[in-house]
């Protein structure tokens, strides 16, 4: 009865959710006393994972999944974790991974928990946390199902390596036709561009930036981070940049590791979706403005005069420890 | 076609977040309620449907009767009738169940949810309901067009946007996209006198064993007040970001 995790992979190569996934499952299976075992779709290779504590791996190779479907996706979890006879099953919040989470609920007829933001609180009962409200408030869940499935936020657990060693096994779960349903006819990437959900660092823009001519500011000081671009909701709105880069309640959530936002004011639903980010810096011309108060670090300020000289000191700083 | 819109009726993003009874549940004292966000972007897609393809549009609740009203308020946007499903929506397998039986009593061809609540955000309910009933399912929706008997959707992947086609019936989990928020209707006095004599149908829920249950609640931490560094001294950000915060 080990403990399962889809660990997913791009191209063949993993993600780093999937090994924030395994550091956390095996912190669960050691309070379980039990191993991890990681299903992988078409994952060329594995061995990675045996660094944060995967004990085995069923390894999906088959060109019909070449492209992600919820359906087949849910399907191939479904058989690993009955192949396993896991109890609990982990998966990630990644948008694949929140879409194909409540179908593999369904078929193992498990109580499944989003958002879990920390290890269980306790294993009997089953009790976890997990954010709720929008980020304003936590909830503690009880789980009392015998299968268990549990999705966990992004970032919110990190990297903790452990040695393992690792059995690898080739594993053909059986798919039917009614698993590719929803065929995918298309798919636009933005590619050479640090995504939103992958990005260690976003750098956000506002209105305060007065006009889509001056993003450039944005983009210089996002691209000394390696981070990714973003902007509230009105400058979507505005039609200043695209909607793919609104982030906030009704766009794009974002939990990374540093939050840049200048010339947002932070407006209530601005900070509902960016708020599990860890540290949020805020430059901004009115020491008012509600961002502040979420703020860990704030420059009050002409944003085109401090942006331009905080990516120049940014530069030096990369520079030297580079 | 036919179309079944899920509603959650949730506390307005601007409201206070506490809880009472020993933090055991949500303090509604002075909470204004309003149709989930992701749900009305679904609405008023389904509206559109309604209005250009003569769609049939039901709305459908799990909750008390304190949340008629934001059934009402869907009707006077324009849905043609509503369901409420009399009890607490406490857990998402359970919301599921109750919404499958109303689904297989309507023969619905589309049912559009939002894909996430803004109270809970389980973001289960729309996935579960697919998976209960063996429909197709597409989540995050930022499009959607109905042509005959199969559907035509675009979902928001991790980094782009993916488009595929699927026959009905069809579940979408929604959000903003299906419609955007200019789209959105405010309802006029016709909408609202018209909504009090549509039907709004109360139905007692099913059994239905809970597999989750919230047992408690947390406010965060209090935040530490934010460190103002000077505009003339940026090195000293760049130095707390690196050392204290140690995020580059």
């Amino acid at each position: 009865m080990s403990l399962l995790i889809y660990a997913e992979s791009a191209e063949g190569k993993f993600k780093k959710v999937a090994f924030e996934l395994a550091s956390y499952a095996k912190k669960v299976a050691e309070s379980l006393g039990t191993t991890v075992t990681a299903v992988t779709v078409n994952a060329s290779d594995v061995s990675e994972l045996s660094k944060y504590g995967v004990d085995k791996v069923l390894k999906v190779t088959n060109d019909k999944l070449a492209t992600f479907n919820a359906k087949a996706f849910a399907d191939v979890i479904k058989q690993a974790a009955q192949k396993e006879g896991a109890r609990v099953i982990v998966l990630s919040s990644t948008t694949d991974s929140i879409y194909l989470a409540p179908l593999v609920a369904v078929g193992l007829e498990a109580g499944y928990t989003s958002n879990v933001v920390g290890l269980p609180l306790s294993t009997s009962p089953f009790q976890v946390k997990r954010n709720a409200f929008s980020n304003k408030a936590f909830n503690i869940t009880e789980i009392s199902t015998d299968i268990k499935v549990l999705g966990l936020a992004k970032n919110s657990y990190g990297l903790v390596e452990s040695s393992s060693t690792l059995s690898t096994e080739d594993f053909s779960p059986s798919l039917n036709d009614a698993d590719f349903n929803v065929k995918v006819e298309n798919v636009e990437k933005v590619t050479g561009k640090v995504t939103i959900a992958d990005a260690e660092v976003v750098v956000s823009g506002g209105r305060g930036l007065k006009g889509p001519e001056n993003w450039g500011l944005v983009e210089d000081l996002a691209a000394v981070l390696g981070a990714a671009t973003a902007c509230s909701k009105p400058v979507s709105d505005l039609g200043w940049r695209p909607h793919s880069e609104h982030v906030g309640q009704t766009g794009k959530p974002v939990a990374t590791n540093l939050y840049i936002a200048i010339g947002i004011s932070g407006a209530i639903q601005h900070i509902a979706g960016i708020n599990s980010s860890k540290v949020k810096v805020v430059i901004n011309s009115d020491p008012e403005a509600p961002f502040f108060k979420v703020a860990d670090y704030g420059v009050v300020g002409d944003a085109f005069e401090i942006v331009p000289k905080l990516t120049q000191k940014l530069k030096e700083f990369k520079a030297q420890n580079s | 076609m036919k179309i079944l819109v899920c509603i959650s009726h949730v506390p307005d993003t601007t409201s206070k977040i506490n809880f009472t009874n020993g933090d055991s549940e949500f303090d509604t004292n002075g909470v204004q309620f309003v149709i989930n966000p992701n749900d009305e972007f679904g609405l008023t897609r389904a509206i559109w449907f309604q209005e250009q393809q003569g769609a049939n549009v039901t709305v459908v609740n799990v909750g008390g009767p304190d949340t008629e009203p934001t059934l009402r308020k869907a009707l006077a946007i324009g849905a043609n009738e509503a369901i409420r499903i009399n009890a607490k929506p406490t857990d998402g397998f359970f919301v599921a169940k109750q919404l499958v039986e109303v689904i297989k009593q309507g023969q619905y061809d589309l049912v559009i949810c939002g894909k996430e609540s803004l109270d809970y955000n389980g973001g289960m309910v729309p996935g579960m309901i697919a998976g209960l009933l063996g429909y197709n399912f597409i989540n995050s929706c930022i499009d959607l067009k109905v042509d005959g008997s199969s559907a035509k959707v675009i979902r928001e992947i991790d980094g782009g946007k993916e488009t595929s086609s699927a026959s009905l019936p069809l579940v979408v989990g929604g959000q903003k996209g299906l419609v955007e928020e200019k789209d959105l209707r405010i309802p006029n006095m016709r909408g609202i006198m018209t909504a009090r004599t549509k039907a709004l149908t109360v139905l007692e829920p099913i059994d239905a064993t809970i597999s989750t249950k919230a047992v408690k609640f947390e406010k965060p931490a209090p935040k530490s007040t934010v460190k103002l560094v000077s505009a003339d001294n940026l090195d000293e950000l760049v130095s707390l970001l690196h050392n204290e915060a140690k995020v580059i």
